[in-house]
């Protein structure tokens, strides 16, 4: 079977997803370097993940489909923009998010941080999905996309470490 | 461009800036107007379905124009943000050099101060130079407009010559001269019709 990454690029490429704004993160790295490799997309990294969804907003409005990659400590940074760009507007701009802070997490201030990301998208009535699963992943991927830009809002997409691997610790504990 | 330093640039009325801007733009360029009374002197200028104005989210005139630039390299796109938005999200000018978007231009409305909360000053009141910053971010093209003659020839230069240009506007303390009417799916939706993003038979 592929991996996620793959999987990934291949969704964004049926779906027309060109635009990927970022600030990167470890986990991300397969995805980030396979959307450099290929020219379909324009990748880049901004200083901070409000600008990537100010970017990947005025983009969509302009016709050029984006979608912002970033990790939990990123989507934490987000509540004001969202609320107020992407959810009062309606533009569908799109998000993935690397799960950083949970099964197996060693950095206390990514665990605390964690445990605010699903309230942030609830209170926010906002479209997310978690992907756990290689076999759900381009389906998952797929689906989020389409019902974005056809309902006209914001969504987001949660890399489980179940998918990735996430980051352990390197080292054992008591070891 | 021209030498003015932000010393002996003359401090100017925001609105009559804005309908200078406006009237010379002939090619449907897009504005992108920032929080509060940028956007609100944008509107009142008259508006265009080529304008976007924002709301809420503080400091993101500049990326919003800059993904519509990436969007449509063809198109002329204007960002109008105020000195404290700017300041919260100054690395986006850093983007916008690595980036450099020939067809985007940056308008800098710099008082000093937070107008729209109460006019309290901004913590840059100590001297910053945003086209000092500009520069040093990248933006070769960046100039402290001297007066209302020296703006309309800079928005002449800007829409002429390939960018990304900055222009830092030293404003007045007048406030703006009405308010943006408030419905953001509205705004979007004649946005996108204006960036010809968008065709619908919804149009009465
Ligand atoms: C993140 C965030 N913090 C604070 C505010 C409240 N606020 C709205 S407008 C504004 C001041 C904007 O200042 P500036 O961009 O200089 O424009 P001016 O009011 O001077 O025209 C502030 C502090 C906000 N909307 N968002």
């Amino acid at each position: 079977m592929q991996p996620w990454h793959e999987i990934v690029v291949e969704q964004l490429k049926a779906n027309e997803i060109r635009l990927i704004p970022y600030v990167p993160d470890n986990v991300l790295k397969p995805l980030i370097n396979a959307i450099h490799a290929d020219p379909f997309f324009t990748a880049f990294t901004t200083a901070r993940e409000e600008e990537a969804i100010g970017i990947v907003c005025g983009a969509v409005m302009a016709g050029m489909r984006g979608m912002a990659l970033m990790q939990t400590s990123g989507f934490a940074t987000l509540a004001n923009v969202l609320a107020s760009l992407p959810c009062a507007f309606q533009i569908p701009a799109l998000m993935m998010i690397s799960e950083r802070g949970t099964l197996g997490e060693f950095n206390i201030g990514q665990a605390a941080v964690w445990r605010t990301m699903r309230p942030t998208l609830e209170a926010l009535a906002m479209e997310h999905h978690v992907i756990t699963r290689l076999d759900e992943c381009g389906f998952i991927v797929d689906r989020t996309i389409r019902q974005a830009i056809s309902t006209q809002q914001p969504a987001a997409l949660i890399l489980s470490p179940l998918l990735t691997g996430g980051k352990a610790n390197p080292v054992k504990a008591g070891g | 461009m021209s030498v003015t330093t932000a010393h002996n640039a003359k401090r100017m009325y925001r609105f009559d800036l804005t309908k200078r801007l406006v009237a010379k733009l002939h090619r449907d360029e897009a504005v992108i107007g920032g929080i509060g009374h940028s956007n609100f002197d944008l509107f009142t200028a008259g508006h265009r379905p080529q304008n976007f104005y924002m709301l809420g989210s503080m400091g993101l005139a500049i990326p919003i124009a800059l993904g519509v630039a990436i969007a449509q390299p063809q198109r002329k796109v204007f960002a109008i943000e105020g000195d404290g938005s700017l300041l919260m999200q100054l690395g986006c000018l850093s983007t916008v050099a690595t980036q450099a978007p020939k067809n985007l231009v940056i308008l800098v409305m710099d008082n000093g101060t937070y107008q729209i909360t109460g006019g309290q000053a901004t913590p840059a009141a100590g001297g910053t130079d945003y086209v000092a910053i500009a520069r040093g971010c990248g933006i070769q093209s960046a100039a402290w407009a001297a007066d209302e003659a020296d703006f309309e020839r800079l928005v002449e230069h800007c829409l002429a010559a390939d960018g990304p240009h900055l222009i830092g506007l030293k404003l007045d303390e007048q406030g703006p001269a009405g308010q943006t009417e408030r419905d953001p799916s509205q705004i979007r939706d004649r946005f996108m019709r204006g960036m010809g993003a968008k065709k619908s038979k919804l149009t009465t």
